[in-house]
């Protein structure tokens, strides 16, 4: 049945598309029809997956990288109240920063290669998943850490058998934006300079007036998003509900 | 088992600059006391203060126990919520104390305590599979599982329905018959069943109230715990007003 309606909704939003391209009368160059993009796609297959792979890895990458390190950043203020104390207003003055206003430096720091792209998706994500999972962490119901003071436990122990496993939904939440925002830093890194990815692709069509080649660009990194994002979608289903001590996740 | 040791408890607790509480009482070993009073006037302070836990105040005064050792870590707890972790299974739970100090929990143990309180069938299941009766009955089996002399009860009986109640009464006071247990309630039907000795805490002080002659636990409907009863809601009643 979801599947169904899946489908009519990708009908329909092509069906609108179609009817704006013959009402305003645009040229392909400024609106392809949905059918031109689709022969653009085919005909430039080979070119667009190599180059989406290319940003695939960056995003993967940072993903991985930005979590792991989001996480680590995450327990080392919860263990510690002084960095706590310390590193949690440094932590969201930074957020201040634009991090795109950075992604010309970074390509500086880092190179034209997929250094600077995993950096950028890495600085991106970071926030997001050290913030949610900190939050996790420490908004916990005192009675646990209670309890766990009364039988003698240690803090490591308490971290790891009470403090961790109770944070799962919140890291869950983190990832999920994580999984929103590390594409667009990816493509906005490959846009300020690359001579790969789909965002280098992108901006190559555009300057040749191959609109219908950027449009299957936008289109191809818009399932890869909402593949990662429900992905990590699941992923995040099924930390909540071992957190929620349910066997089996429901509908 | 070796008796378990008397506990005196005697100060006063400053919160924000206010006296909360001035009190002395004594928690005869073996035996089991139980705590009245009206709301916020500090039973559960009581119990934080006795277990070392943080409580927001400052206390004046000496907790010391017959033997002579210190009191925390000789302590466990049990709270109304009862605080099993839901992505445990309930045998898990109760080995959750060694978990918590690196240590490897005694899992026959544990197997051994839940079919003691009737869930021996239920060590496989989270808790969230268990009603509320059962994750109370799972709550004192971890209790029991710490094997600590002095247990602490804070209104663990509260949220259960009034049958259910009754049987955890008795269960309870079967298990922890060789333990010194101090049971803060509202309810003075559960006071004048269980309670050895009653305690009635008030803005002025701590006060002892007869409990009943015969040994506890009482019928629930002997006359002299009905007695004691009635008489302890009247005077908990003259208190709020
Ligand atoms: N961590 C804390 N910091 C500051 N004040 C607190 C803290 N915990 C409790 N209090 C205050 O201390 C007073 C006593 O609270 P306590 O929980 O001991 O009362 P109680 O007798 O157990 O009440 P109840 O019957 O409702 O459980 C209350 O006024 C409460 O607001
Ligand atoms: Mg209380």
């Amino acid at each position: 049945m979801r599947k169904l309606d899946f489908l009519l909704a990708i009908l329909l939003g092509l069906g609108i598309w179609q009817v704006l391209v013959v009402i305003t009368g645009a040229p392909h160059f400024i609106l392809p029809s949905p059918w031109r993009v689709a022969k653009a796609a085919y005909f430039s297959r080979a070119l667009i997956a190599e180059n989406a792979l290319v940003t695939i890895t960056e995003v993967v990458l940072g993903l991985l990288l930005g979590t792991l390190l989001g996480m680590a950043t995450a327990l080392q203020l919860t263990l510690f109240k002084t960095a706590e104390r310390l590193m949690l207003p440094i932590l969201v003055f930074t957020q201040a920063v634009p991090v795109f206003a950075l992604a010309p430096l970074l390509t500086l720091w880092f190179g034209y290669g997929m250094g600077s792209k995993v950096v950028m998706a890495v600085l991106i994500i970071y926030f997001p998943v050290t913030s949610a999972f900190h939050d996790g962490l420490t908004r916990i119901d005192r009675g646990y850490l209670d309890l766990a003071k009364t039988m003698g436990g240690a803090r490591m122990q308490i971290l790891r058998h009470i403090r961790i496993p109770a944070a799962l939904p919140s890291l869950g939440s983190g990832l999920k934006l994580a999984a929103v925002y590390a594409p667009i830093g990816a493509v906005i890194g490959e846009w300020v300079g690359a001579s790969k990815g789909l965002g280098y692709l992108m901006l190559l069509a555009n300057g040749r007036a191959k609109t219908d080649l950027m449009f299957a660009c936008l289109i191809a990194l818009a399932c890869l998003t909402v593949i990662l994002h429900s992905l990590v979608g699941l992923l995040a289903k099924r930390l909540t509900a071992y957190a929620q001590g349910e066997t089996r996740s429901g509908p | 088992m070796n008796q378990p040791p008397e506990i005196t408890f005697s100060g006063h607790f400053m919160l924000e600059g206010r006296e909360l509480f001035d009190a002395c009482f004594v928690m005869p070993s073996a035996r089991w006391t139980c705590l009245l009073g009206p709301s916020g006037v500090g039973k559960s302070t009581v119990l934080r203060l006795l277990l070392g836990l943080e409580t927001g105040g400052v206390f004046m005064g000496n907790i010391s126990s017959s033997d002579g050792q210190p009191v925390a870590g000789r302590i466990s707890y049990m709270a109304q919520s009862d605080l099993l972790l839901p992505w445990l299974s309930v045998t898990d739970n109760l080995m959750i104390g060694a978990s918590l100090r690196g240590e490897t929990g005694d899992q026959k143990r544990a197997v051994t305590l839940l079919e003691r309180v009737g869930l021996g069938a239920h060590g496989h299941k989270k808790p969230g599979a268990l009603s509320g009766g059962m994750r109370q009955r799972a709550a004192l089996a971890r209790t029991l599982m710490e094997d600590r002399p002095i247990v602490l009860l804070d209104e663990p009986f509260s949220a259960l329905d009034a049958g259910t109640r009754a049987d955890m009464q008795e269960l309870a006071a079967e298990l922890l018959s060789d333990k010194t247990v101090l049971l803060v309630t509202h309810d003075p039907a559960e006071a004048s069943r269980l309670g050895d000795q009653i305690l009635v805490m008030g803005k002025t002080g701590m006060d002892v109230w007869p409990a009943p002659q015969m040994p506890a636990i009482r019928a629930v409907d002997a006359p002299e715990t009905l007695d004691c009863q009635s008489k302890l809601l009247a005077h908990l009643r003259a208190l709020a007003a």
